[in-house]
């Protein structure tokens, strides 16, 4: 969560990560599905350093409120979030 | 563009480069397609057995290596590995087709789905040119021994009925300079082919590869050797960060110097705007752009015609290759670029430029490096180009900065000539097929602006974003 209750979803762009995939999932930041706004904040992060030690094919990587996901889509991200979001509601 | 291909090319890069750097790639190299597929993991071709031979013959393209000129199978990476680096060579030729690899895509061939639903207007059987559709059983047929592939019965269907097999390398070529061979593997012709790139960008199966010389550039480097970075306007839109951090990281990886090419298409500018004036005061009918070679290669092979009056201006990158020497004579000069033409461009130059890397290569340099490009402090640029010359990377960009040049010699104006420029942005069979056209004079215009691919530079077969400025199509 961020300061306003917000999920967090950060992508990050550090050079692995973008060449692998995280230039396509900052497209969910233009294009938020309806039910997240004011719900869901994503932001582009500069490296999490989470690639080193090898593990670059599981790159891209995204901070979904502080949980690491690896091998990110966008398909993926919006499970995590929409789950997130109907726990939220119960 | 986030698929399959992309990033298996890249995965393998990093490998490779990380490899070279911890200085463990002699013993590493042969055990690559092993570590990527081992035994019982999924394949994605149709065993892990092919996967690994299709990886060999990627990492051999990554060597500079080529399919069609090998002649021993059993010859290992290793060999290649050293056979790249034993002298300072370059491959002659940017692509290379696998054969391998090649999936053989069935010919181009329309068809009707069961979405037919045998309707009364049927205007797949009114407009079919050749007649070659009848209904048979309230079912569209298509009889495959007329049918030319014109594709009207495709784009009236009201159900989306029918569609058609691609050969997306030949459907992407704007030159027919990829064919099947008796076999049905895609073959290139290197007399028609213009290095555009696109076959390589289209291909699904990841057949058409690039031959890199990236190794031979990490090498001098690690050899000490002086080598400056020149890198092209398109920079601008490729990493997250700005130009002057992108410069900074660029010299991380060992670079001495980093100029922008952009400092070359000033001169470009320059020279051009002069050229043009000189030929319209001459009474000639037409100048055209000269800095894109896959242009100036289709021109060459297929348009014959228009060469005359493609501008003899040379390009920004062979601008920027003197000012370069010029600062640093002893430097081997690398140009970074979006571009696989250029690499053919090198070939006829080999005089100016020592070695070609494209941004795909660097983002994954800067990968195997961790160097973050966000994170870097700016480089100090002691003269940022002029923004009409940065924009050279763009569409239009070039046609503008030469408008802009013209102001500035009213000689033209003063004798009430006005410029009448049109663009070619992104080349097909259809575009290809105007050059001739205006090569017999059979359309308007005095200035024409081509570039080979759409959005110009910045489209580019290497480019890491395909960032695109809508407002400024031309044709």
């Amino acid at each position: 969560m961020n300061e306003q209750g917000m999920i967090k979803v950060e992508i990050c762009c550090g050079t692995t990560c973008y060449l692998l995939g995280a230039q396509s999932l900052l497209a969910l930041e233009k294009s938020m599905p309806a039910p997240w706004i004011g719900k869901v904040e994503i932001v582009a992060m500069p490296c999490l350093e989470v690639c080193t030690n090898d593990n670059y094919s599981h790159a891209p990587f995204v901070r979904i409120n502080g949980e690491i996901v690896g091998d990110a889509t966008v398909d993926l991200i919006s499970k995590k979030v929409n789950d997130l979001l109907e726990r939220h509601v119960q | 563009m986030n698929n399959g291909v992309v990033r298996m090319r890249r995965e393998l890069m990093i490998r490779l480069i990380r490899s070279f750097l911890a200085g463990t790639i002699e013993k590493d190299i042969d055990k690559i397609p092993y570590e990527i597929r081992p035994k019982g993991s999924d394949s994605v071709r149709c065993c892990i057995y092919k996967d690994r031979a299709i990886i060999k013959y990627r990492l051999m393209a990554l060597l500079g290596a080529s399919y069609e000129s090998e002649t021993d199978e059993s010859k290992t990476l290793r060999e290649y590995l050293d056979d790249a680096l034993a002298e300072k060579k370059r491959p002659d030729k940017p692509i290379t087709a696998c054969g391998a690899g090649c999936s053989g895509c069935p010919d181009r061939k329309y068809f009707v789905t069961d979405n037919c639903r045998g309707c009364f207007a049927r205007p797949c059987f009114y407009n079919c040119p050749v007649g070659a559709i009848r209904v048979e059983n309230q079912h569209a047929v298509i009889n495959q021994s007329k049918c030319i592939s014109c594709g009207k019965c495709m784009t009236l269907c009201p159900f989306h009925a029918i569609t058609k097999t691609a050969v997306p390398c030949e459907d992407a070529c704007p030159v027919g300079a990829v064919k099947k061979n008796a076999e049905g593997i895609a073959e290139i012709d290197y007399d028609k082919c213009i290095f555009c790139g696109k076959c390589f960008s289209n291909c699904p199966f990841s057949a058409i590869m690039e031959r890199s010389e990236l190794l031979n550039i990490l090498n001098e480097l690690h050899k000490g050797k002086e080598v400056v970075a020149i890198i092209a306007p398109s920079a601008q839109d490729q990493f997250p960060g700005t130009v002057g951090q992108l410069f900074s990281a660029v010299a991380k990886i060992g670079f001495k110097d980093v100029l922008e090419v952009a400092l070359g298409a000033e001169k470009t500018t320059e020279h051009e705007a002069e050229e043009f004036q000189e030929k319209m005061i001459a009474g000639e009918r037409l100048v055209t752009s000269s800095c894109c070679t896959a242009y100036v290669e289709a021109a060459k092979k297929h348009a014959p015609e228009l060469l005359p009056m493609v501008s003899s201006t040379p390009s920004p990158m062979l601008y920027a290759a003197d000012i370069a020497r010029e600062a640093h004579p002893n430097a081997q000069i690398v140009f970074i670029g979006p571009c696989i033409a250029k690499r053919y461009e090198v070939t006829l130059h080999p005089d100016k430029v020592d070695w070609v890397m494209t941004f795909e290569e660097l983002g994954t340099v800067f990968a195997a490096m961790n160097i973050d490009v966000m994170a870097q402090a700016e480089w100090p640029i002691p003269r940022p180009a002029a923004t009409t010359a940065r924009n050279f990377a763009r569409s239009c960009g070039v046609t503008d900065a030469i408008l802009k040049e013209l102001e500035a010699h009213p000689e033209l104006a003063k004798r009430g000539f006005k410029a009448d420029v049109k663009f070619i942005n992104g080349l097909t069979p259809k575009t290809v097929k105007m050059l001739q056209l205006y090569g017999k004079g059979k359309l308007p215009g005095n200035f024409l602006e081509v570039m080979a691919c759409c959005g110009g530079c910045t489209g580019g077969p290497c480019s890491l974003t395909q960032a695109f400025n809508p407002d400024k199509k031309g044709i």
